[in-house]
């Protein structure tokens, strides 16, 4: 069985240290936060302007003053703290954010990401997808393995316009989760019930396959 | 001198068609609100806007898009915004996409007087075309200029008589930037405040910044994404 995006946002929750501070992208990125493993200390940042986001707020309680990037209505933790948009970039370019988690549409066999962009269909923007992953330490990439059409979209090369080069280092998928390394695609775990065949089959980039490949167990 | 003017008519009375103007806010998060109403009462057309975003169908910058006021958009993100993508795609809008951090340092660099800055943003992909890049301790980046803009527009919580801003929570974003970075800053206020009112410790953006403040009225602060947890 395909990961469902609760599973996927749950195991990539498992990267998490303490201590890290972490910025997490639009869509199941932002379902990370509902699995932080307990007893370990995470600060989250939202790159329009806090570190130390919370959880949504109760019914009532909403502030059109506090939202996340996703625009979403959020609250603040004890310890938190409001900054403008260039420090908030700032702190990304320095590298003091540990782990970027973000959406993907493709990615290629080299770490290279495309999420903005599908030329003459869908222009939203990068955002601030371009500055994360342009400085981010470490990059996990949340998406699915392939296309409605059953197209792969871990790639030789990216087909769509380019959002950042070499960058990505862990993909978490519906089906596995990979490494991004020099050779390719290292294959690590996969999901309950899909096969290494499977995974083989939808994934039209470098693929290395090592040893036995353990379930993820949730 | 006298910064305070009486609404957001008066304020915007000298844009003409034609202008660059910085408009803050992030999303539909402390945004104008009565400076963009004030400008599509005005009806100038041929702007150039730089916002982070483009606002929503009927509110914030995309009532100016409504009224076809605006003819170049720069921005990082513009998704939720059916009329703008429609005039994007149309080729009635020219938009220039860049990223939020590389918006935010050109507003800074503006404000500190810095002709550009270097960014890895965007590094080799579209973005880098026709820009000069440099190595630095073997990694690339980009030569981006400060902006250079007619007016910025803002939104602060309080200001005073002299023009000095404080922001509340994540309404601050690309505010106090902007307001660094017009030749000529407008800004509009929930409160303002006679001078010495403000803890001159908790100011946002000194008043040397600010040409023009005045307090602003309804202010609608509507949630794009109104998102709560079960109690």
């Amino acid at each position: 069985m395909a990961l469902t995006k609760e599973q996927i946002a749950q195991r990539i929750a498992r990267e998490l240290r303490d201590g890290y501070y972490v910025n997490l992208g639009i869509g199941i990125p932002t379902l990370v936060a509902n699995y932080i493993p307990k007893g370990i200390n995470v600060v989250l940042q939202s790159e329009n302007g806090l570190l130390g986001m919370g959880p949504f707020p109760f019914e009532g309680n909403e502030d059109p003053d506090l939202i996340n990037a996703g625009k979403q209505t959020i609250t603040t933790v004890p310890g938190s703290a409001f900054f403008d948009s260039a420090l908030s970039f700032g702190m990304i370019r320095a590298g003091k954010v540990d782990l970027t988690v973000l959406g993907a549409m493709e990615v290629s066999e080299e770490g290279d990401i495309a999420n903005w962009k599908i030329p003459g269909k869908m222009v939203k923007g990068m955002g601030g997808a371009m500055d994360l992953v342009a400085s981010a330490r470490n990059i996990i990439v949340a998406m699915v393995h392939s296309n409605p059409k059953g197209e792969s979209k871990l790639l030789p090369k990216c087909t769509l316009p380019l959002t950042g080069l070499r960058c990505v280092k862990k993909i978490v998928s519906d089906l596995a989760v990979l490494d991004v390394t020099d050779q390719g695609f290292r294959l690590l775990e996969r999901a309950p019930g899909v096969s290494v065949d499977e995974i083989r089959q939808k994934t039209a980039g470098k693929l290395i396959i090592e040893g036995e490949i353990p379930e993820m167990v949730f | 001198m006298n910064k305070v003017v009486s609404h957001a008519a008066e304020a915007i009375h000298d844009i003409r068609d034609g202008a660059t103007i910085m408009l803050g806010g992030f999303g539909l998060c402390g945004i104008p609100e009565n400076c963009i109403t004030a400008l599509v009462s005005k009806g100038v057309k041929n702007l150039t806007c730089i916002s982070n975003n483009a606002g929503v169908d009927d509110f914030g910058i995309g009532l100016m898009l409504q009224q076809k006021q605006v003819r170049k958009m720069i921005s990082s993100y513009v998704g939720e915004n059916a009329e703008f993508e429609r005039q994007l795609l149309s080729g009635e809008l020219e938009v220039e996409l860049i990223p939020q951090g590389t918006l935010a340092t050109r507003c800074l660099a503006a404000g500190y007087g810095m002709p550009a800055v270097f960014t890895p943003a965007g590094v080799g992909t579209e973005v880098a075309i026709g820009k000069e890049t440099r190595n630095f301790n073997g990694k690339d980046y980009l030569m981006e200029m400060a902006f250079d803009a007619d007016y910025a527009i803002v939104k602060a919580w309080k200001g005073d008589t002299e023009g000095n801003l404080v922001y509340r929570e994540t309404a601050r974003n690309f505010n106090p930037l902007m307001a660094m970075a017009g030749k000529i800053t407008i800004a509009e206020v929930e409160e303002l405040v006679p001078a010495g009112e403000l803890d001159p410790d908790h100011i946002h953006t000194p008043g040397i910044y600010v040409h023009r403040i005045f307090q602003g009225k309804d202010y609608e602060k509507r949630i794009e994404q109104r998102t709560v947890r079960k109690a």
